[in-house]
């Protein structure tokens, strides 16, 4: 296809003129005795305040045999408390239309609350009440459980779901990042309430968890209410372990197809990643905006949507945690195209390890990473986010200024120093859910 | 973990596969309201050539969103040629006589900024989101686009095809969209928003430029849009730019206006879709009135009863306390043109059947005739209403958005009324809105029965 560059007509000096980014920490962070962290970022605009909690106790702590633990526990948080049942909780919730959630990663649990400035003092109240006194009560526990393997079911019906499940399989093998955060139906059945709250009392615990505020609050005066609420919260007693690093990939394509009577093959591609404390993560977070992070701005894009047609969706990210996450591109395209457009990824794949980028797509990433960051703290629970990712990561409170910086370092040479380290095109992992007869897939 | 359907799944199209929070956004941000605070301070003005523009002011943040919203979307297209304004929509992107096709996003990118665009019903809205010192920029590429299409036919063939995959993505693959598909179908027999937005597959294959041509010249011009600016800029430098950049662009000739009028249904119309799957589904849909009426306060108050929250009523009773539906709630699309649904949907647990669950809405809604709502439900469901407009107002965007959908539907000051709207509403307005609309005689009941296919 033939890309019309003229564009001279666009003011040059929008390129030009540098982005303001707050030059002020995200947060002010203070040590509670307890050991626990608290983030405070006071935004008066609105009268509304949003609270994430972070704890230590992602799937990555699960005991050998029992996935899906964590998600279970962190789900049952909300489920009722020693003092409150989970209808309780939900009725008190809605009546100050606040909203009140809780669920799992791979790296954390996460306990989520937004609320009305006048109602702050009830929303804390139930926020410590499910942090510190869930009861697990076994009535609960069951409901859970049916819930979730009904939703592990429904799952089945979404052919990306389906694909990523193999995929992640494939790509870790047995640690954990390998395996549906919500379990599999044996390993919810082997759960017992015991489990829960030995897992509940060894990982939540103060010194584990990071409190991050944002919005109508002053700092001290949260600091202490939350160190009044949170006072009985024991710090832990026991030496914690997690899972280490994934086991590498063997060498050569591991293909896995699975047939399905769908219209559309769902395609992902891809390997190991990176961890987050990984130096190359800013490299490789260029690179792979031009290779397919990029939206309509990448080559993956370019190539299989604006020139082929073959598909709506086809994007490449990273996904870096405290171990290596995956690399992977994805795409959905009718059955009959699957063979080719893997073609056309290999291709792009290889073609950036071998002859990296140019210095114009290098300008324009950089431009776009940088120019795009107050997007990403432009509301109460999107700064939330990032704060509680910040303080998770150990990223430092100077991120903002840091990330502008760390991006605009980066070089053609890097680019191809890390697209070469981290991406392996002769060895990876191909998942496609497809009507088989119809894909035209090689053996 | 668990995914809700809401009142704009399948109905609302977004160009990019966009990441979960803002679908989430999309998905739960539409019933928001503003009270005097928020109208007061819009500044609204029409140019010459009647492209309306509002303005609102909101420095919390460095960011500003511009939004072209144009009249034209699903309603407006005739059996055959279904799915135009959405093909339309990214065609959008594919290049004018300055500007090369896939440059449009390329260059807001390369400036810092966020793109994307939205069919639905009753509109299709373009917008740009950068950094405040950005915002000209994104005047001078909407105005471009507002005429300067070229529709290459080399890239109309190559985007139908995108579009087609989009809609197996979207609709073909998708056991719960293809059944509300059917289910809209049903339910609307003369106005055109029994046709998806997406357009059927059949319509799509015969697409041709000829048909966007005509589209774009008809709808695409400015007194058939509207300029949406939100966030951290000037008003009184601003406009001059507004007027600089899309001034010059000529009135069009006023649009078509719809016509169609769905009859009142008499009798309940039932549906079964066969489709490989897991899990049965169950959706219903009654014919109410819009924000146009004085019922749909009570009705908007009423959904919030039902479905407002793990204690509304549909969670705690059907998928809570009876444990028949893996997820459940209902809805009312109030922000339309022309009348539209209150619907209810439910996936059904394992081992339990469609008829279980069918029969415990429907329970739920005959509750609601029998018995007035107690004086504390109904202020908790008035409580979440304030709450979730000042929530809304942390976004620029969904300010935006919020804007543009009311002028579109009908004009931006009726978001004024909606405060005090709700807050008026009584217990014995919801009974009597409950026996007005939620009528057997009215619905439309569609059932996804899975079925499996030895492979």
């Amino acid at each position: 296809m033939c890309l019309r560059q003229s564009v001279g007509w666009l003011i040059l000096i929008f390129v030009l003129l540098p982005v303001l980014v707050a030059a002020a920490p995200l947060a002010e962070r203070q040590a509670l005795e307890s050991g626990l962290t608290l983030l405070v970022a006071s935004r008066r605009a609105l009268p509304i305040v949003t609270i994430r909690v972070t704890v230590q106790a992602g799937s990555l702590w699960e005991p050998e045999g029992r996935a899906g633990l964590a998600y279970l526990t962190a789900s049952l948080l909300t489920r009722g408390t020693t003092s409150r049942t989970a209808a309780q909780i939900d009725e008190a919730v809605d009546f100050i239309g606040a909203s009140l959630s809780s669920g799992a990663d791979r790296d954390s649990s996460d306990l989520d609350l937004t609320v009305l400035k006048k109602d702050l003092p009830i929303g804390l109240e139930l926020l410590a009440d499910v942090l510190l006194h869930p009861a697990f009560q076994e009535g609960e526990i069951a409901r859970k459980v049916r819930e979730i393997k009904a939703a592990l079911r429904k799952r089945q019906e979404d052919p990306g779901e389906v694909a990523l499940e193999a995929f992640n399989e494939l790509v870790f093998g047995r640690h954990p990042y390998g395996r549906p955060l919500e379990g599999t139906d044996a390993s919810l059945s082997a759960i017992t309430r015991n489990d829960i709250v030995r897992f509940y009392r060894d990982y939540y615990t103060p010194e584990r968890t990071i409190i991050t505020v944002v919005g109508d609050v002053e700092s001290k005066e949260i600091a202490g209410q939350l160190r009044a609420l949170l006072k009985p919260w024991p710090k832990g007693t026991v030496t914690v372990e997690r899972a280490g690093q994934p086991n590498p990939l063997q060498g050569g394509a591991l293909v896995k197809k699975i047939d399905r009577s769908v219209t559309q093959a769902s395609i992902i591609l891809g390997h190991q990643g990176m961890r987050r404390d990984n130096p190359d993560f800013y490299a490789v977070t260029v690179m792979n905006y031009i290779l397919g992070g990029g939206g309509s701005s990448s080559r993956l894009v370019e190539r299989i949507r604006e020139q082929k047609g073959w598909a709506y969706d086809v994007h490449s990210y990273f996904y870096p945690g405290l171990e290596r996450g995956a690399f992977q591109v994805g795409l959905q395209t009718k059955n009959e195209n699957a063979g080719p457009a893997v073609g056309e990824v290999l291709r792009e794949v290889r073609r950036i390890r071998d002859q990296g980028v140019t210095d114009q797509e290098l300008a324009d990433a950089k431009a776009y990473l940088t120019g795009s960051f107050p997007l990403r703290l432009d509301t109460n629970s999107k700064l939330a986010g990032l704060i509680s990712t910040v303080e998770y990561y150990k990223l430092g409170l100077d991120y903002a200024d840091r990330y502008r910086t760390l991006i605009e370092a980066i070089t053609k040479e890097e680019i191809l120093r890390v697209a070469r380290a981290y991406l392996t095109p002769d060895r990876y992992v191909l998942v496609v859910v497809a009507d088989q007869a119809r894909a035209s897939l090689p053996e | 973990m668990v995914t809700v359907a809401n009142r704009q799944t399948g109905r609302h199209l977004v160009r990019w596969a966009i990441p979960a929070a803002i679908v989430l956004f999309l998905l739960l941000a539409t019933g928001g309201f503003a009270g005097p605070q928020i109208t007061t301070r819009v500044k609204e003005s029409v140019l010459e050539n009647g492209l309306r523009v509002l303005l609102l002011e909101e420095h919390k943040a460095p960011v500003v969103t511009v939004h072209v919203w144009y009249r034209v979307g699903a309603r407006n297209e005739q059996p055959g040629v279904t799915g135009l304004s959405h093909f339309l929509e990214h065609m959008m992107f594919k290049g004018t006589s300055k500007l090369g096709p896939g440059q449009f996003s390329k260059t807001v990118q390369k400036n810092g900024g966020r793109d994307n665009a939205f069919t639905s019903d009753d509109y299709t809205g373009y917008f740009e989101t950068f950094a405040s010192d950005r915002v000209e920029l994104a005047l001078e590429l909407e105005a471009d686009r507002m005429r300067g299409l070229l529709l290459d036919p080399k890239e109309v063939e190559s985007e139908k095809k995108v579009v087609m995959e989009e809609r197996r993505l979207r609709t073909d693959d998708d056991p719960v969209s293809a059944l509300q598909e059917a289910m809209g179908a049903a339910a609307f027999q003369v106005h055109p928003y029994r046709q998806p937005v997406i357009g059927w597959m059949s319509d799509l294959q015969g697409l041709m430029r000829e048909d966007l041509v005509r589209h774009y010249n008809t709808y695409y011009v400015p007194n058939n849009a509207v300029l949406i600016v939100v966030g951290d800029f000037n008003s009184g430098e601003l406009l001059p730019k507004i007027r600089h950049h899309f001034g010059g662009i000529p009135r069009g000739q006023e649009p078509p206006r719809v016509r169609a009028v769905e009859p009142v249904q008499r009798g309940e119309r039932r549906l079964v879709l066969r489709k490989e799957a897991e899990l049965p589904f169950v959706y219903m849909g009654y014919h109410v009135p819009d924000l146009k009426h004085p019922d749909n306060f009570a009705l908007e108050v009423l959904a919030y009863i039902l479905s407002g929250g793990k204690s509304a009523r549909i969670y705690k009773r059907v998928v809570y306390e009876k444990q028949l539906a893996l997820f459940a709630g209902g809805g009312y699309d109030r922000e339309s043109i022309d009348p539209n649904l209150f619907y209810f949907y439910a996936s059904v647990m394992p081992e339990k059947t469609a008829r279980e669950v069918e029969q415990a809405l429907t329970a739920e809604i005959e509750r609601l005739k029998s018995e007035p709502v107690p004086d504390r439900e109904l202020e908790k469901a008035k409580n979440q209403i304030e709450a979730g407009f000042l929530f809304g107002q942390d976004s620029v965007f969904n300010l935006a958005r919020q804007l543009a959908e009311y002028e579109i539907v009908a004009g931006w000051r009726v978001w004024e009324a909606y405060v005090p709207g709700i807050r008026a509403v009584k217990a014995d307005d919801l009974q009597r809105v409950a026996k007005a609309y939620l009528t057997p005689d009215s619905r439309t009941v569609a059932v996804l029965i899975p079925t499996k296919t030895e492979r």
